[in-house]
């Protein structure tokens, strides 16, 4: 692309960056004439794709190598950012606020991602099959991934009140069962908001199930049943293979999803974040505190960096194990 | 219970009623109900005065809109609502612009260093939003744009996932059309906006539902970048006007209820495309 030169008064001006602006195509400069088709599709191109790239330079990349920068000094908004070394990451190892933060992240991803993979998966796999009112039940399990998940983080923890105020408590006792703490309880708190998330991208993961499996031929099937399977052979030999790309695809994204969990636990223990006791407290709730409640900036970027390291070697693993046997 | 032609979207063909297949449609049933009930508990608490808040029927005794005027009437939910409105809107435009031109540039054109740049732009999806807040909010707050409509829309405005999935579509357009667009005298601009964009109708439905719903529910970034109550969206607004309230949990059921009946209206009006864009995105993303 440098060999183009175009746009330029002085005749032999090599540019890197030739834009003609998209908007205005007409009147073209005295070399556009010169170049040839290709030519004019090379300069066409990097003209599409100038503004882009400052914004994912400026947006994107540059603020990666800061927050990796940031992580390296002790910087509180109020003094300028003095370099520290590994002094962040030195202190985040031996805070036991952090261990406490990293057991909650990973009990939110190992339980959260597999119960709700399974839900999801039984229910799209009859769910397909359902002819009757097909439309009304999918709109059913798919309205909760339409909401807000900062408002039903609010109508969740009201079902989680004591007796008389919460709805579930109300339920259990009339099958005889004693209220139950949920929030209030370090034990309980956790798998409650698990509830509300899983609950929440539900309806996703069902209709892409349901995509995955409108996907398979029906000739497969069909030569299954004329073999002889049952359907529970049929289901492990060619239904789940077949799914493989589409249960990858969610095990990532859903995988992402509860390690990155912020909204539902931020609304729903507003009166003492990410409590009781910090019991339910994940990573981002911590950066967040850490950021802009004590304004810490170097100490929560660092903690963004090991978020970003968790993510990165989630990711690579699960592709990496799914991938083997395809 | 016979099954009529129901849906077009359910399978075709008659199987024979089996018990088994009763059992597991209303099991189903069952758990859609299941599903949906924290949506109608939460309206149906809306509609109760704070006297019938521990009368946990769902059918309200004597269902009163009071909530709803008390709530609405001091402005802040309808301004809210307008910001998100705004927010959601314009970085949906802008990413349905910005993630096409880029996704057919590298779909359809050939130069050297386009694998270098779909490469560059895919990488950012593995770059969590977390680790980027704290750069922005410091890059915003040097550029004057904490505190406005700019600086909650700013980090939205291309996607890499979008360019991604435009990429996907643009690559399913026949080379033929473009090039007897060429032969019109188009130029490179017209031939993407009218010749090549709307073939790919599906998929920018698709985009611009996934790129509203998105900035609508967002919480994260819009809770750093604004601190005056008036640029709240609705998300962050909610759960300030939550806080507030305490234990009031019809008006923090009738202000959760505001928050998501615009979402439902839009989606009872256009579930078919909804669903379909979802699958869309899902199978190709």
């Amino acid at each position: 692309m440098a060999r183009i030169s175009a746009r330029t008064s002085e005749p032999g001006v090599v540019t890197t960056a030739p834009l003609p602006s998209p908007t205005s195509p007409e009147a073209p400069p005295r070399g556009w004439h010169r170049l040839s088709m290709s030519q004019k599709q090379v300069v066409w191109a990097w003209g599409f794709l100038a503004l882009p790239i400052l914004f994912y330079a400026g947006i994107r990349f540059y603020p990666t190598l800061d927050a990796f920068w940031l992580s390296l000094t002790d910087w509180n908004l109020l003094r300028p950012a003095r370099f520290v070394g590994l002094e962040n990451y030195a202190r985040l190892v031996s805070d036991p606020q952090f261990w406490q933060v990293f057991n909650n992240t990973f009990a939110y991803l190992l339980i959260g991602t597999p119960t709700s993979i399974v839900i999801a998966f039984v229910i799209a796999y009859y769910l397909d099959r359902v002819r009757f009112m097909h439309g009304l039940i999918r709109a059913l399990y798919f309205l909760p991934f339409l909401t807000t998940a900062a408002a039903m983080a609010w109508v969740w923890r009201w079902f989680y009140q004591p007796p008389p105020i919460g709805a579930i408590n109300g339920f259990l006792a009339t099958f005889g069962i004693p209220a139950q703490p949920f929030l209030r309880s370090t034990e309980q708190a956790l798998p409650a908001i698990m509830v509300t998330a899983i609950w929440a991208g539900l309806g996703f993961q069902i209709i892409i199930f349901m995509a995955g499996l409108r996907a398979i031929p029906g000739t497969y099937y069909e030569a299954a049943r004329i073999d002889g399977l049952g359907e529970l052979a049929i289901l492990r030999k060619i239904t789940l293979p077949l799914l493989k790309p589409t249960t990858v695809f969610l095990v990532v994204l859903s995988s992402i999803g509860f390690l990155r969990i912020f909204d539902q636990v931020y609304n729903m223990t507003t009166n003492d974040p990410g409590g009781p006791l910090g019991s339910t407290k994940p990573l981002v709730l911590m950066i967040y505190q850490s950021a802009f409640s004590s304004y810490e900036m170097g100490y929560a970027a660092a903690q963004t960096v090991v978020l970003f390291s968790i993510l990165l070697v989630v990711s690579l693993l699960q592709l990496w194990i799914l991938r083997e046997r395809t | 219970m016979i099954a009529p032609a129901e849906s077009l979207d359910a399978p075709a063909g008659r199987r024979p009623l089996r018990p088994g297949r009763i059992v597991a449609w209303t099991l189903l049933f069952i758990g859609g109900v299941v599903m949906v009930t924290p949506l109608l508990f939460m309206f149906s608490t809306s509609l109760k005065t704070a006297g019938q808040v521990y009368d946990l029927r769902l059918i309200p005794a004597s269902p009163t809109l009071a909530n709803y005027v008390e709530v609405l009437s001091d402005g802040r939910f309808l301004r809210w609502f307008l910001n998100s409105t705004l927010v959601a809107v314009a970085v949906t435009l802008s990413n349905l612009f910005f993630d096409s031109l880029v996704g057919y540039t590298l779909a359809k054109f050939r130069f050297r260093g386009r694998m270098i740049v779909f490469i560059a732009i895919l990488s950012t999806l593995m770059i969590p939003t977390e680790m980027l807040v704290i750069p922005w909010y410091l890059m915003a707050s040097q550029l004057g744009w904490l505190d406005t409509y700019w600086g909650i829309m700013f980090p939205g405005m291309m996607t890499a996932f979008g360019t991604f999935l435009m990429k996907q579509f643009f690559e399913g357009v026949p080379d033929d059309f473009l090039e007897a667009a060429r032969i019109d005298g188009l130029n490179e601009f017209q031939i993407w906006w009218k010749v090549a964009m709307p073939l790919v109708t599906p998929a920018l439905s698709a985009l611009a539902i996934f790129t509203f719903l998105g900035n609508w529910t967002a919480f994260f970034w819009p809770l750093i970048s604004v601190t005056s109550r008036e640029l709240y969206t609705l998300p962050v607004g909610l759960s300030s006007f939550a806080v507030e309230q305490s234990i009031q949990w019809e008006m923090i059921m009738t202000g959760a209820a505001l928050a998501t009946i615009p979402t439902l209206l839009v989606f009872i009006a256009l579930q078919r495309y909804i669903v379909r864009g979802v699958m869309l995105a899902g199978l190709k993303g």
